[in-house]
């Protein structure tokens, strides 16, 4: 067990922990942030997005200690309603989910690959997005609202 | 979606919920959740409750005093956004805005069993319910109004939740002041059935089609914000005070039970504890990591068991060769079809496999249940809480009325996934440490450990005449039941934990035929079920997986129905529309085509070379009263054997829409999972066990592979009643994409999922 921070959303949280525990247990269990959803702990799928200093880390492989004073932003802390990240209001606008449980892995990717990349075409989309997964099959959705919101980001 | 009202609201419904106790606390005695309070409480300010029976009014609508309506559902929105369509066709028969309606779903507590989310028959069964119910509260409520104004209720009408007279709006009283914060005490007729067939009436008549101002509306969802912005918890999320964390450990080789466990090997894991009860075995611990290494560490030596499965190259030889369990003929033999086929000049044969696939839900399955003061609570992501109360019943053997049982919105689970499994082992492991248990399973217990899709093997021929006539069609399906496990976890014999704790998984029998219109003189549809591979906790025990069995049935006798057209040289819609005799799946069919502007002209084409080769099929099925033509335009790289199903046209027809907006985003769903079980999906095993145990070894479609476009018509029927949506457009992917690769190419595929490596072998 060690005792670590986690610079989260902002707020610094102390934690004790196994090094070697997954960056996802510390933030579902001792930070009670829900968000990041367990998916399949391979890297596989993407349910456990976070943004690692700006960049998409899949939580359910990467070990707490690994994180350092990286800055971590998960779902809730990437925009409110009030102040929405343009892709959480795409997603809104779009009517996304079906059951939402991969929201994740979609948005938190999508936002750091349109912070990054202004005016994508379809073709790097995908290309960006490639490898999550999304059971229902909202596919069409999730690429009409990541359009919509690199259109809003100019 | 069960989201919490103004907290002030909170002292009112308390008491409301302490004078309500009979209902919702003596007779379940655990607490209840703040939302469930104030949805079912504030409707209730004075007089009893009557009980949560499916003949009470009050079973499905309350008026609460704000004058707002809760709609308690006895099924589920699995993420199509059902609860929209519920709403509004309860706001359309009581005159509220539809912001005033609050659906609430899938808690036992609040709602009597309506089968859950089951074979699409959300709107055409539940919905028709909802609109029953809430009709006959319009009814109570204008009569209620008309004693009040001392008017007749005829000279009544409703607005916006106010009922008042036609001539004069001043002469009024609003549901709120009828009836608001008490409960219905108005009797319906109770068909007495309990699921998908509940139906209770009242005496209203339900609005006709042409008075509808909601109903037909593409009202959005209003629970998107929240996932969009992690306010809603899903059932992963739940929590409880003294909740531990627990894992299950299944066998290496199926059919095996651990022999000897040995505790001391987690002894150093912080409260790490067995449980195990003959084949079932899980550890608890206090920490989710804990658990996760106590399961990883756990020292189990395994009973030696005979690896029970075929080799995986032998499946389709194994269902060929498997004694029929059960043969039954869909409908009636037309004709006499043995001897037609005497006299055919010319007969077409061919036969289709497809394999076990699983419902791979995005997230595996998790539910907690907590056990105090004898009565047990589950939270659970099952599409069928009520079902779940009642096996958490049978399986702890006690009363189910101590069993309560919250649905909390999981991953999408497509049928009889893992979700009733991880109840029953919640369950056990509450009982067995005496604290509330979070069950998580694991990815290859997600994929590796479901109930699967049945495989099966589909044979077809045709009968024809000198003159090229079709004389007699015979279609016979056999494959392992998609009821070897009940569609629900209601009973030991049905879930994991039953088997491995000792219950026998009795296989029921269950397939299906195909569902068209096709007349021909002589006709015969028939499917025949073999037993499973092993009559206990199995791996590969087959049930309900989305649009149970109809993807594969469908693939072969849509293929077929193209094959005999190809053999014909005619045009696939020409020849369709020649035998088809529904006019509403005529007008399907016709409505995609003239979308995708087909062209008339038999298949294959032949103008194409190179390695990029380009075709276009269609496919059409029925579907509990619902039909739908789906037409596919794919692309073939024959070199890699890369299918990209890069366009589709639907038309689809479910009597009258209650959505089209919610409707039209079920449809896609169905296509791009239609895709991603034809192209990719098969579930890999060994003789052991199934080795398809992540989405490597079990890859659905990449968002690369999105088609381009799906185009969709909706054919709508307001004078009939509303079918099912959330099935029956993935039914006939499988076969027109099929068509489409023989349309481009010539080559008729037969086996799917249509993998690039089989693709490839298909066309060298």
């Amino acid at each position: 067990m060690a005792r670590m921070n986690l610079d989260v959303n902002g707020k610094v949280e102390t934690i004790e922990a196994d090094p070697d525990m997954p960056l996802l247990y510390a933030l579902r269990n001792e930070l009670a942030l829900n968000n990041p959803h367990f998916g399949c702990g391979l890297a596989q799928c993407g349910a456990c997005t976070v943004h690692v200093d700006g960049q998409p880390v899949r939580s359910c492989v990467t070990p707490v200690s690994a994180v350092g004073n990286s800055k971590i932003v998960t779902l809730a802390g990437l925009g409110t309603p009030e102040k929405p990240h343009p892709i959480q209001k795409a997603y809104v606008e779009e009517q996304v989910p079906q059951c939402g449980y991969c929201i994740n892995g979609w948005i938190m990717t999508a936002a750091a690959f349109l912070n990054q990349n202004k005016k994508p075409t379809e073709a790097q989309i995908k290309e960006a997005l490639s490898g999550l997964k999304c059971r229902c099959g909202t596919h069409m959705s999730i690429l009409r609202a990541v359009k919509r919101a690199a259109a809003m980001m100019g | 979606m069960t989201k919490m009202h103004n907290p002030t609201h909170f002292s009112v419904s308390r008491r409301a919920l302490l004078k309500a106790g009979g209902a919702l606390v003596v007779s379940i005695g655990t607490s209840v959740p703040l939302d469930t309070v104030l949805a079912a409480g504030e409707a209730w300010a004075q007089g009893a409750k009557p009980p949560l029976m499916p003949d009470q009014l009050a079973s499905f609508i309350a008026v609460n005093a704000d004058g707002t309506v809760s709609a308690f559902f006895g099924k589920m929105d699995m993420g199509q956004g059902l609860f929209v369509a519920i709403g509004q066709m309860v706001a359309e028969e009581l005159d509220v805005p539809f912001k005033a309606v609050k659906v609430i779903m899938g808690d036992t507590a609040t709602s009597v069993n309506q089968g859950g989310a089951s074979g699409s028959t959300g709107i055409q069964l539940g919905g028709k319910q909802m609109r029953m119910a809430a009709a006959e509260a319009r009814r109570v409520l204008v009569e209620m109004a008309a004693a009040k104004l001392g008017l007749s209720a005829d000279a009544l009408t409703v607005s916006d939740g106010v009922v008042h007279a036609k001539d004069d709006a001043s002469k009024r009283a609003s549901y709120a002041e009828l009836i608001g914060g008490r409960y219905f005490n108005v009797q319906l007729d109770w068909n007495k059935e309990w699921g998908n067939t509940l139906y209770a009436p009242g005496k209203a008549k339900p609005k006709e089609a042409k008075d509808h101002k909601i109903v037909g509306q593409p009202i959005a969802r209003e629970d998107i914000a929240p996932k969009v912005y992690a306010q809603e918890d899903f059932c992963t999320d739940v929590r409880r005070p003294g909740m531990v964390h627990g894992r299950m450990i299944r066998p290496a080789v199926a059919g095996s039970v651990p022999a000897k466990v040995d505790e001391s090997s987690i002894k150093d894991i912080p409260g790490a504890r067995v449980v195990w009860e003959n084949g079932f075995l899980g550890v608890v611990a206090d920490k989710e990591w804990d658990a996760i290494r106590a399961a990883d560490k756990l020292k189990v030596e395994w009973s030696d068991a005979k690896p029970p499965f075929p080799n995986q190259t032998a499946l389709y030889e194994h269902i060929r060769n498997a004694p029929v369990r059960k043969r039954e003929v869909g409908g009636k033999e037309l004709g006499n079809v043995d001897e037609a086929f005497k006299t055919a000049a010319r007969v077409i044969e061919a036969e289709y496999e497809w394999p076990f696939q699983s419902h791979a839900c995005m997230g595996p399955a998790c539910a907690v249940v907590e056990i105090k003061d004898g009565n047990i609570t589950c939270w659970t992501g099952s599409q069928k809480p009520h079902f779940v109360r009642d096996g958490i019943a049978l399986t702890l053997g006690v009363p189910a009325e101590t069993v309560r049982a919250i649905w909390v919105v999981g991953p999408g689970s497509y049928g009889r996934s893992d979700a009733d499994d991880a109840a029953m082992d919640a369950a056990v492991l509450a009982k067995a440490v005496g604290k509330p248990v979070r069950v998580q399973y694991t990815r290859d217990q997600a994929t590796g450990w479901d109930p699967k899709g049945p495989a099966s093997i589909h044979r077809a021929r045709a009968a024809i005449d000198a003159t090229g006539n079709v004389i007699a069609y015979e279609f016979t399906s056999k494959g392992f039941s998609r009821i070897d496990v009940n569609t629900n976890g209601g009973a030991p014999k049905d879930t994991l934990a039953g088997h491995f704790r000792g219950a026998e998984l009795k296989s029921a029998d269950g397939f299906g035929v195909p569902a068209e219109s096709y007349e021909f003189a002589n006709k015969r549809l028939a499917w025949e079920t073999i037993p499973p591979l092993l009559a206990r906790a199995s791996p590969l025990r087959s049930a309900h997986l989305r649009d149970p069995v109809g993807p594969q049935v469908h693939f072969a006798s849509e293929s077929f129905i193209d094959e005999v057209a190809a053999a014909l040289a005619l045009d696939p819609i020409e020849f369709r529309l020649r035998h088809v005799k529904d006019p509403r799946d005529v007008a399907v069919i016709k409505a995609a085509a003239e979308k995708a502007a087909w062209q008339a002209r038999p298949s294959p084409r032949k103008d194409q070379t190179g390695a990029k080769v380009s075709g276009r099929g269609i496919a059409y099925s029925q579907r509990n009263s619902t039909r739908c033509a789906v037409i596919a335009e794919v692309d073939i790289d024959r070199a890699s054997g890369k299918i990209w199903a890069r366009k589709f046209t639907v038309a689809h027809d479910c009597g009258q829409i209650i959505n089209p907006g919610g409707l039209k985003y079920a449809i896609e769903g169905n296509i791009v999972q239609g895709v991603s079980r034809t192209l990719w999906e098969e579930v890999k095993f060994d003789a052991k066990n199934v080795t398809s145990i992540d989405w490597m070894s079990y890859p659905i479609l990449d968002i690369t592979e999105t088609p381009e476009a799906i185009d969709v018509v909706l054919v709508n029927h307001p004078e009939l009643p509303p079918t099912g949506a959330g099935e029956p457009s993935i039914r006939p992917v499988a076969a027109a994409i099929a068509n489409a690769i023989f349309d481009a190419t010539g080559v008729r595929i037969r086996r799917v999922p249509f993998s690039p490596d089989r693709v490839k072998q298909s066309l060298s």
